[in-house]
Parts: C-alpha cells; sequence; structure tokens
C-alpha cells in the first residue's frame, strides 16, 4: 500500500508546519527539549494525517485506536501535531509549560483530556500499552482490529521496566500492540552506545517473541507500509525500530545531543525557522 | 460494638490470615462484575489471589517477577475500562513499584487496587528484608490515594469489596500472620469511616471511674493486625480502674477527622498502634489533624526506625515495642502527660 507523490506531498509540508510549530512553541517556552521533537516529526505526521483511526473532533470516540507516548518529554511534536490534525487551535500552542496551560511540560491528562496517558518518567509507557492490549483482546478476543500504538524512545530502553512490559507483551503474543522506537541514538548524557550500549536491538526485542521491523524514520512510505505489516502479523507484537535523525530537518541541531534537552535561543530559533521555511533552501521565505 | 465477634475475648478465638479476607473478596467482586481483573507477580496464593484466577482465568495476568510492570499494565488495562487488582507483597508493591504507581496510577487517576500482602514484622521467620513497615507512608502521601488497613480477614473482604466499588486508586494492607476475627458479617463497613471497637464507659465496668475520674481516661486509635491488642490491652487496663475507647482507624487515607477528634475530645490522651514505622505512618496522619485541630498528649506505638528481623510473629510483636504490655504502658504514659 504504497502513497501516491501526491499524499507523500501533502505528509511532508503537515510534517514541515509540524516542525515550525515545534520551534516556535519552545522559543515561548524558553526551555524544553528539541532533537526529539523534530526527529520524530514525520512519524507522528503519518500517525495522525494517514495511519491513526481516530477523530479529532471527538476525541473520546470509544472505537478510536490509542496512542501511548511513553518518553513524554517529546511532547511538543505530540500537541503540535494533535493541533495540527485539529484536536485544540494552533494558536495554543504557545502556551507550552506556562502556567495553567493545558499543555504541560510533560503530559499530563488533568490538563489536556485528550491525551491517553499523562508521562514523563521514563520506561512506563510500553506496559501502560500493554495494559491497554490485553484488556482490549479479553473484551474483543484476536480478531479486534483497534491498534494500540506506543511511542518510546531508544535511551528509555535502559530501563528495566521497558523489558518488563516487552516481555508480557511477548509472552502474551499482543498482536495488537505496536510499538514504534525513537532509535536516534541519543540521550541526554550522550550517544546511547557510550551510556549504556543497546545493541543489538533486533536480537533483543527478538528474544522477547517481537516481530521486529527496522525503518527509515523519515520515510513516509516505510513507515505507512510498516505499520500494514505489523497489522498483518499474528502471532506476536510488532517493534519498529524507527532510525531517526535528532533534529531532523535543522542542520544545525541534527545528530547533535546537546539538543536533546534544551531549547533553541532567539537567535538559533530564527535560524531554523528560516531553514524550515524555506524547506532547507529550496524555497525562498516569505519573511525575507 | 454489638456487631463484634461475642467470642473475642475468648482464648480459642477464630484466627484467620487477613490476606485470606482480601483473596475472598476479590473472587466476589469478579462474580459482581465483569470488568475486574487480577494481576499478580508471582505469588498468586500467598496474596490468595488464587481463589480469582481459577474461577476467572481468562481475566487474570501473570506478570512474573515484575512489580513495575504490574502497577504500570494494571494502569494500562484501566484506560480501556477494566478494574485492576494487583497483588504481591506490599514490600515489593508498593514497595519497588513506587514511581509507578505514583505516575502511572495516581496521577494518571487510573482506578488501580493495590493489595500488599505480608505487611508489617508479623511476616516472622522470612525476616526484615519482607517486613514491610514503610508503605503506609509512601502510600498516603501520594494524592488521590485511599488506604485501607483492614484488622481482620472479615473486614478485609468487606474492604475489597468496597475498594471494588469506588473510582479511584486504592491501597489495601494485608498481613500473613493469622490474626483473631473481631468483626462479623454484621459489623458496618464504609471506607473512610473509624469505629469505635471498644468502650469500657459503655460495657459497664469502668462507670465508677468515668465522669468521676477524667484523668483515668484515655483512647486508642488503632488500624490493622494490632486492633485486637488494643483491644485486649484495653480490657486489661479496665482492671486497673483505666477507662479507654478503641478507635479502629482502617481507613488511615481519607482520615476520620470527625472520629479522632470526638475521641480526642472526650479523653483529651490518645495512643496510636499500629504495625508500621512511626515516622510517617497512621500514628502521624492522626498526630498532623490533632495537631492542627485540637492539641493533646499523644503516644506512638510502631516500630521506632528500625528494620524487623526473623522470629516468631509473637516474639517480633514483643521486641519491637507493640504488643499488649506496650500499648498498656503507652496508655500510662499519655495518662500521666495529660492536663
Amino acid at each position: 500500500m504504497s502513497l501516491t507523490d501526491k499524499e507523500i506531498q501533502h505528509l511532508e509540508e503537515k510534517a514541515n508546519d509540524i516542525r515550525l510549530s515545534i520551534i516556535e512553541m519552545l522559543i515561548e517556552a524558553g526551555s524544553g527539549h528539541t532533537a526529539g521533537p523534530l526527529g520524530m516529526a514525520d512519524i507522528f505526521t503519518a500517525l495522525y494525517f494517514q495511519i491513526l483511526n481516530h477523530d479529532p473532533k471527538k476525541p473520546d470516540w470509544p472505537e478510536r485506536d490509542r496512542l501511548v507516548l511513553s518518553n513524554g518529554h517529546i511532547c511538543p511534536v505530540l500537541y503540535s501535531t494533535m493541533a495540527h490534525s485539529g484536536y485544540f487551535p494552533v494558536e495554543e500552542l504557545k502556551t507550552l509549560r506556562k502556567f495553567g496551560s493545558r499543555l504541560q511540560g510533560h503530559p499530563h491528562r488533568d490538563f489536556l483530556p485528550y491525551l491517553e496517558n499523562s508521562s514523563g518518567p521514563l520506561g512506563s509507557g510500553l506496559s501502560q500499552a500493554t495494559g491497554m492490549a490485553l484488556a482490549d483482546r479479553i473484551d474483543r478476543g484476536d480478531s479486534n482490529d483497534r491498534y494500540i500504538y506506543c511511542l518510546m524512545s531508544d535511551g528509555e530502553l535502559d530501563a528495566g521496566n521497558s523489558w518488563e512490559g516487552a516481555m508480557l507483551a511477548g509472552k502474551e503474543k499482543l498482536r495488537n500492540l505496536i510499538a514504534i522506537v525513537d532509535r536516534n541514538n541519543i540521550q541526554i548524557d550522550g550517544f546511547t552506545e557510550d551510556i549504556m550500549p543497546l545493541e543489538n536491538l533486533r536480537a533483543r526485542w527478538e528474544a522477547w517473541n517481537w516481530h521486529v521491523l527496522e525503518i527509515d524514520g523519515h520515510n513516509f512510505n516505510e513507515i505507512v507500509d510498516a505499520v500494514g505489516e505489523a497489522k498483518a502479523v499474528f502471532e506476536k507484537p510488532t517493534v519498529i525500530i524507527a532510525h531517526t535523525i535528532p533534529g531532523k530537518g535543522v542542520k544545525e541541531f541534527e545528530r547533535d545531543y546537546r539538543w536533546h534537552g534544551k531549547a533553541p535561543n532567539k537567535e538559533e530559533a530564527k535560524m531554523a525557522l528560516n531553514e524550515l521555511r524555506t524547506l532547507g533552501g529550496k524555497i525562498k521565505s516569505e519573511l525575507e | 460494638m454489638n456487631n463484634l465477634n461475642p467470642k473475642i475475648f475468648d482464648k480459642d478465638v477464630e484466627q484467620v490470615p487477613i490476606r485470606k479476607g482480601f483473596g475472598e473478596g476479590l473472587l466476589i467482586a469478579g462474580e459482581k462484575n465483569e470488568n475486574v481483573v487480577g494481576l499478580c507477580a508471582d505469588l498468586t496464593e500467598s496474596t490468595q489471589m488464587h481463589l480469582f484466577k481459577q474461577k476467572f482465568p481468562n481475566r487474570f495476568v501473570q506478570v512474573g517477577v515484575a512489580e513495575q510492570n504490574l502497577a504500570t499494565v494494571a494502569s494500562g488495562m484501566t484506560a480501556m475500562g477494566k478494574i485492576p487488582f494487583i497483588s504481591s507483597y506490599a514490600m515489593f508493591s508498593p514497595g519497588r513499584n513506587w514511581e509507578q504507581i505514583r505516575t502511572t496510577i495516581c496521577y494518571n487517576n487510573a482506578n488501580v487496587k493495590i493489595a500488599g500482602s505480608h505487611a508489617g514484622v508479623s511476616v516472622g521467620p522470612d525476616g526484615g528484608s519482607h517486613q514491610a513497615l514503610e508503605d503506609i507512608s509512601i502510600t498516603r502521601v501520594i494524592p488521590r490515594m485511599t488506604v485501607i488497613s483492614p484488622c481482620d480477614a472479615i473486614e478485609a473482604r468487606k474492604a475489597t469489596l468496597a475498594a471494588a466499588e469506588m473510582v479511584g486508586p486504592v491501597y489495601i494492607r494485608l498481613a500473613r500472620e493469622k490474626t483473631p476475627i473481631i468483626t462479623t458479617e454484621e459489623t458496618p463497613f464504609e471506607i473512610g469511616l473509624g469505629q469505635i471497637f471498644y468502650d469500657s464507659d459503655e460495657r459497664g465496668s469502668t462507670s465508677k471511674i468515668e465522669g468521676s475520674n477524667p484523668s483515668k481516661r484515655a483512647g486508642i486509635i488503632a488500624t490493622g493486625a494490632l486492633v485486637y491488642q488494643a483491644i485486649i490491652a484495653a480490657k486489661e487496663l479496665e482492671k486497673e480502674g483505666i477507662s479507654v475507647k478503641v478507635l479502629n482507624l482502617a481507613t488511615i487515607k481519607p482520615l476520620d477527622e470527625a472520629a479522632i477528634l470526638l475521641l480526642a475530645k472526650e479523653t483529651r490522651a490518645i495512643v496510636t498502634v499500629e504495625e508500621h514505622q512511626i515516622n510517617g505512618g497512621m500514628g502521624s496522619a492522626v498526630a498532623e489533624s490533632l495537631a492542627k485541630h485540637f492539641p493533646v498528649p499523644v503516644e506512638f506505638i510502631g516500630a521506632k526506625d528500625k528494620f524487623g528481623q526473623s522470629g516468631t510473629p509473637a516474639e517480633l510483636i514483643e521486641h519491637y515495642g507493640m504488643g499488649i504490655d506496650s500499648i498498656k504502658k503507652a496508655v500510662k504514659d499519655v495518662l500521666a502527660r495529660k492536663k
């Protein structure tokens, strides 16, 4: 089920808008994470504009797919994507991390009820998603075509809780569970393979009885195809190891772990916005 | 008091582990509501969840020795409308998985019921590593959490059923050892309500003391397995001319401030009794309330900033100063401080 060129162009434009909003949010907030949200913008775009069975006008629609964000610190990309897909006004994005805002520094359902989970402390999301998938199977059996998506980081795979969830999901053969790991190779203190090596990552997941796919996390066709394949696997849960470029879209930020946990200053944000507005120099910015 | 076990003072009073009441209660809760599910971390029989597992194998999840997963998977299940009960030893849940309980259950406002068995030194020979003495402190401090510490198996069954019916996170504290049956089927139970389980004045045996000598009147507030010891202590103190009321504080959070305040006003001297660290436990909760509303002298029975060790339950209760004699001494001490 390949996407047409027109569909791909549409998704690329959406992803670019989402990245612009991420930078705008972060500069307003003055703190927050930059690299992860930019790196995951294409996957969030594919999910919200192509893959998820959801309705932004009816966020509590019971039949919706569930999206669990485990690494809550990349919430700027979640908020930005939700706003651009119609859950709330794009203008509200500028309230990120401000007192009274629905857009808490790490996602909190008390403030923004459209979220499936409140998160922040790493390593728990996969287990929550596993619980959702288990509960759904109890109610609907294996022919259930509702899916639970868990978005998680590579760094949080240092946490034992992550693997406890992976073990249980593998044991229970939860075909309705699809995990997507943002394999961007960075965490706060440095590169993952220096901080706490994760390789051989594929073999680790396979050992817990997961179907493993590896994709370029910036290629919309690969993202959509991988989810399609995951749905066709009936005997186990699927993990999509999405190789992404942290900071993707802004050359200055790309692949630099120092951008993991900080927001750009005004100068850096201006540069980033200009690069995104011109699609990396391909078009002329309307602001110039 | 009329609703309590008439054989409570008999030598051969029936004794049942409190955790057994949880197992029975969970089975009934499962029969009443098909959304009730059970999750266990490799301690299914010890925590008495095996009864539920046998009856509802499709609603039981075995997570293995993984208490963090136990809490987080349960959180996820609530998002799909389930009412999960999770059980392990209190030392591991809510001990080992405290942050997951705080974030994925309470912060997420997930309708999970946490049963922590083998609380207190009365776990016995397993030793200090397995004797949870900190669980009340760490659960009652979390916003949204309800904390219940039943005094016997019958109350534990009622507490389990009540927990299933209320919406919100609940911690139910259970003990391993056989404990005398204090209550009956007819004893009322409601989350958040304390009840007077012993009243020297009402029994008439101390009517000569009551009224005439308020300096000989004290209140005991007890929770969990030590409620029995508190009642026995009260009865024995009667013979020494001391009038005691015993309040069974089965719910530690939300705190029944009205009952505590009434007892404090009547007696003006309080002793708290719990098989838990004094620091941060039920006694602390009582003292927080009294300090604000009606300061009176308080003595605390509990572990004094010490870990447990191996021994028989009776030896350990005695050694750590939580036995009947220690309670009696604390009552006399608090009376001496009374103004």
